[in-house]
């Protein structure tokens, strides 16, 4: 395979700088490769694109809960409403894969329920295939959603919910929306299950539904408000309707109101860091275990050295890597 | 021995589904058809006309005429049945989102030839809810749409007394794999779901309401398997029988015969050794006209050539021809029901009575056939079903002659002719289409088109019946487009599940799972090459709704290893571009089964080069010549897929050495 088809990292960031659709598109396939020498030109685009920005810049937004409940359908009534306002869009679309022994293959469907006018060059969605990490959200995820920060006013991160998926979630998202639908047994288990901690803003579709879509609002309201993370954040309750478009102007108005209780309170600097040492780390574990997470230092080093260094977790996880890779290889050397 | 003096039933009417082009051309074939002993019309309208788009929108580029008749306006319709009088004539149309707008049209046109519309006969197929399933012309959501149906049905039952409103249809179904049980099922939920419609609107009195139900009627499918499908037409009528007088309480007998015309099955034609389709069509023709009791009322026939392209007029007279020797030659209808009383026949009925009851029940547990599509299931279960069926072509164990055995054949003397066996269709339709609809908007009167639009929206809004406001917009002069959009405003727009979410079968496809691992490593070891997994963009490009194929390919990616994305139907080449732009595919698969293929494959092409993806390999499936995959080829195409082309694992096989040759590595040729 010649090299020569991969893209030059450092015009390619001047491009996606500019916001060239093309460039976002290319830099996100590149992202996503995992060829040794695209892992480099990945290392030397990031860099190049990393700053400030990433610490206090744009608005990143998960958006999970069960299948079939309509998150892709109240996505898209928010697209309208992002657009209406003036607000550009980046969309990441994350659906299962299958078992490898099953082939590892994925139907990435959200596209289509996604629907887009003709011609908005202002939105720009990227599906991907969750490829079985841990069961929760590709480590690719991460970064292609710290490019799309670069372009985009608004990233929303679209998952399946399934256990390890919303914990992830919660290391992506500035703010976390979780997804209800009424009458089903999804969300007493959700209640259940203790997860109910991570979402900041709870929606319950399907609100034409009528007397269920309330009762379901009603038992998530009393969970989520026993939770007492942050004490001035209400943890508000929406009843929406994505197909009927009820309910959807108040729920895009909690969003915004979140993004500015995170400013204002100062936690927003310090929660993209969390997440961007909460990427370095699990790559670390990914590639050398807890064992390597140790030699790193652990997660609070890893989170230390971030905040001194501001914003380049490529170049302290490549650092890392190098430094373990190093120290393995010469205790293998002094073993044989 | 003559039988002369023996009294022979009436036989059923018989039709071509026929139209082409132009209002004009089309109303020449129609004549000619008449002349040669067809008995009643069956209008195939082009897809612009279906989806309710105007012939100068840029969704129906490339699709005016190629399909069927673009009718635009009430002008387009009067050349249509020009010197055709339509008191005397029984008239079906394959219409179902802009059904009643057509109806609309054939009224006013009755109105302006001072016909009487109760004197009207004929067959509107009107069943919407299928079209989310199969065939995909729908425009609304479901709720909508079925507002429609009722508003046609309400206002026939009163005004056009001898019309049938809708066509239940459980033909399409068939052709996107369903089993006889499913059929039944889904074809008599979606009847009842229609009935219930109506007659929660309360517009129709419960004195009246047997009126209603006798008016409904089905269209109707069958395969080769004729002895079954025989048996499925002999439940259908059972089982209508006992719903009409148990839910809806209907006590005249005759009110509750089930009444349905027939296509035969096209889904089962094969492009290899086309010649065979004839006896095909025969024996499926058999399954419907056999049973007295369970006797169609309407058929028509496809052509033998079908599966390459559309037929001629000799290839319809063909088709017709076939229908004349079996009701005036042979002996069929001078009998009673000469299956009553077979014990093996009395079995097959009864084992299909009871799996449609316990479907029906699985889609009135879920809340009723609507709620079931939208949930997806249903879908879900056609798709499993119609995969079933390749799986059992791939592996032989289902046999069809010419295509997965006795391929061998000599050179057929019917292909060999220089137009290849098929029509073209007038290249130059489309743009006189365009002036004759712009010089048609030029000449009518402004005033009293908005005047007829607002009445329309008026009635959309408030939920008033549909059909005086629409027959107002075709007297006005107002254009196929200008209805569909001035509904979509007020209706929305639909998009529904496209089943292809289903599990993987990993159950072993006979003979065929080494093929399976080889792909699958296959995928593996490219996507491990290029660095991330293989991905697929299958795309639909223009208005054709036959997802069937698009569906099967992706879900067949999916299971040897490919990351896939489905855009779904009805997609500007515009949007697919974008969409193989945003998603960072390696190959991009188009399905176009309209025949509009060279003008939206050069678009898409042309889409992908301003993006800087001019190198990206595109690859194509449809209903397309041979002459023109070449011409496919030489634009820059990769590979092309027919209906011959049935082995999904091959063109797997073949769409992994396109990624690979288009990224510098080597083919590895053919599967072991």
């Amino acid at each position: 395979m010649a090299h020569a088809s991969l893209p030059d990292p450092e015009l390619l960031a001047s491009r996606i700088l500019r916001r060239e659709r093309a460039a976002v598109a290319s830099g996100l396939n590149l992202l996503d490769n995992r060829l040794a020498e695209a892992r480099m030109r990945a290392v030397r685009l990031l860099a190049c694109l990393s700053g400030e920005r990433w610490l206090n810049e744009g608005h990143l937004i998960g958006v999970t809960g069960p299948p079939g409940a309509g998150k892709s359908s109240l996505v898209s009534a928010m697209i309208r409403e992002w657009r209406a306002s003036g607000r550009t869009v980046g969309v990441l679309a994350v659906d299962p894969s299958s078992r490898p022994e099953l082939g590892g293959g994925a139907l990435l469907g959200d596209r289509i329920r996604i629907k887009t006018p003709l011609n908005d060059d202002g939105l720009f969605i990227r599906s991907l295939a969750n490829r079985n990490q841990l069961g929760g959200v590709a480590s690719e995820v991460w970064p292609m959603s710290w490019l799309m920060l670069v372009c985009f006013d608004v990233v929303v991160i679209e998952t399946v919910g399934v256990g390890q998926t919303e914990i992830d979630i919660a290391e992506i998202g500035d703010t976390v929306c979780y997804v209800a639908q009424p009458a089903s047994g999804d969300t007493i288990q959700y209640l259940k299950s203790g997860i109910i901690e991570i979402p900041d803003i709870f929606a319950v579709n399907k609100a034409d539904l009528g007397a269920p879509a309330r009762k379901t609002a009603s038992e998530i309201a009393r969970s989520a408000r026993r939770q007492d993370r942050r004490d001035d954040w209400d943890y508000p309750v929406c009843l929406v309707s994505a197909t009927m478009t009820t309910g959807i102007r108040s729920f895009h108005d909690h969003f915004d109101r979140h993004r500015r209780y995170l400013v204002d309170s100062g936690l927003l600097g310090r929660l993209r860091l969390r997440h961007q040492s909460a990427w370095v780390v699990r790559l670390i574990r990914e590639e050398f275990g807890t064992f390597g997470l140790d030699l790193a230092g652990g997660r609070a080093a890893v989170e230390r050295r971030l905040s001194e260094s501001r914003c380049n977790q490529f170049e302290e996880y490549e650092r890392m890597r190098t430094h373990m890779l190093s120290r393995l290889l010469s205790v293998n050397q002094t073993t044989l | 021995m003559v039988a002369a003096s023996r009294k022979r039933d009436q036989p059923w009417l018989i039709r071509t589904y026929s139209g082409h082009s132009s209002a004009r051309a089309s109303n020449e074939l129609y004549r000619s058809n008449l002349a040669k002993g067809q008995t009643g019309l069956s209008v195939a309208f082009d897809l612009p006309t279906q989806t309710g788009y105007d012939a100068d929108s840029p969704l129906a580029r490339g699709e005016v005429g190629k399909v069927g008749v673009p009718i635009s306006s009430i002008e387009d319709m009067d050349q249509l049945f020009d010197q055709i009088p339509l008191d005397q004539m029984n008239t079906s149309m394959t219409i179902n989102a802009t059904a009643a707008w057509l109806l609309a049209l054939y009224i006013a046109l009755a109105q302006r030839r001072g016909i009487d519309p109760r004197k009207l006969s004929g067959t509107t197929q009107n069943d919407i809810i299928k079209e989310y399933l199969s065939r995909g012309t729908y425009i609304y959501p479901p709720g909508p749409s079925m507002r429609l149906i009722a508003d046609t049905i309400n206002y026939t039952v009163r005004h056009v007394p001898r019309w049938n409103p809708t066509n239940v249809c459980s033909y399409h179904l068939q052709e996107a794999g369903a089993t006889p049980v499913q059929e039944l099922a889904y074809a008599l939920c979606t009847a009842m779901a229609v009935l219930d419609r109506v007659k929660a609107s309360g517009e129709i009195a419960a004195e009246d309401f047997p009126q209603v139900v006798e008016r409904i009627s089905f269209f109707v499918n069958a395969g080769i398997r004729f002895v079954e499908e025989c048996c499925k037409l002999r439940a259908f009528g059972e089982m209508w029988d006992e719903l009409t007088r148990t839910r809806y309480q209907v006590d005249d007998a005759k009110m509750r015969r089930f009444r349905y015309g027939v296509q035969v099955n096209s889904l089962g034609l094969t492009e290899a050794q086309p010649e065979n389709n004839v006896q095909r069509i025969v024996l499926e023709m058999l399954s419907v006209v056999l049973s007295k009791r369970a006797r169609a009322r309407a058929i028509q026939l496809p052509a033998w050539n079908e599966a390459m392209g559309l037929p001629r007029p000799w290839d319809q007279q063909w088709a017709l021809r076939i229908q004349q020797v079996m009701a005036f030659e042979t002996d069929l209808l001078e009998y009673g029901d000469i299956l009553d009383g077979s014990p093996v026949i009395a079995a097959k009925v009864a084992e299909l009575i009871a799996g449609a009851r316990q479907e029906i029940e699985n889609v009135d547990a879920q809340g009723g056939i609507i709620a079931a599509i939208e949930s997806g299931y249903v879908k879900r279960e056609l798709v499993a079903s119609h995969m079933n069926r390749l799986r059992a072509i791939e592996s032989g164990e289902l046999k069809i002659i010419g295509v997965n055995c006795f391929e061998e054949t000599a050179e057929s003397p019917l292909t060999a002719g220089s137009d290849a066996a098929i029509m073209k269709p007038d290249p130059e339709a489309e743009r006189r289409q365009i002036e004759r609809l712009q010089a048609h908007r030029r000449q009518r009167n402004g005033s009293d088109v908005q005047a007829a639009l607002q009445a329309l929206a008026d009635a959309a809004q408030s939920g008033e019946n549909i059909m005086p406001s629409s027959i107002r917009c075709a007297l006005a002069g107002v254009s196929t487009g200008e209805w569909g959009n001035a509904l979509r405003a007020v209706f929305g727009e639909f998009r529904p599940p496209t089943g292809i979410d289903i599990a993987i079968d990993s159950r072993e496809v006979l003979g065929q799972k080494d093929r399976v691992s080889d792909l699958r490593d296959r995928v593996a070891s490219t996507g491990n090459a290029l660095g991330r997994p293989l991905k697929l963009l299958v795309g639909k490009p223009g208005l054709d709704g036959h997802s069937n194929g698009a569906e099967q390919v992706a879900v067949k990616a999916r299971d040897v290893g490919f990351e896939v994305v489905y855009d779904g139907i009805r997609l500007t080449p515009q949007q697919i571009a974008q969409a193989a732009e945003e998603e960072g595919v390696h190959v991009v698969g188009l399905s176009i089964l309209s025949g509009s293929h060279m003008e939206l494959v050069e678009s898409v092409l042309q889409e992908l080069r301003t993006r800087d993806l001019g190198d990206l390999p595109v690859i194509v499936g449809g209903i397309v010549p041979p002459e023109d995959a070449d011409r496919l080829f030489a634009l820059g195409v990769r590979g092309v897929y027919t209906p011959k082309d049935f082995d999904l694992n091959a063109i797997m096989g073949d769409i992994v050495d396109v990624v690979r040759e288009c990224n510098g590595l080597e083919r590895l040729g053919a599967l072991h």
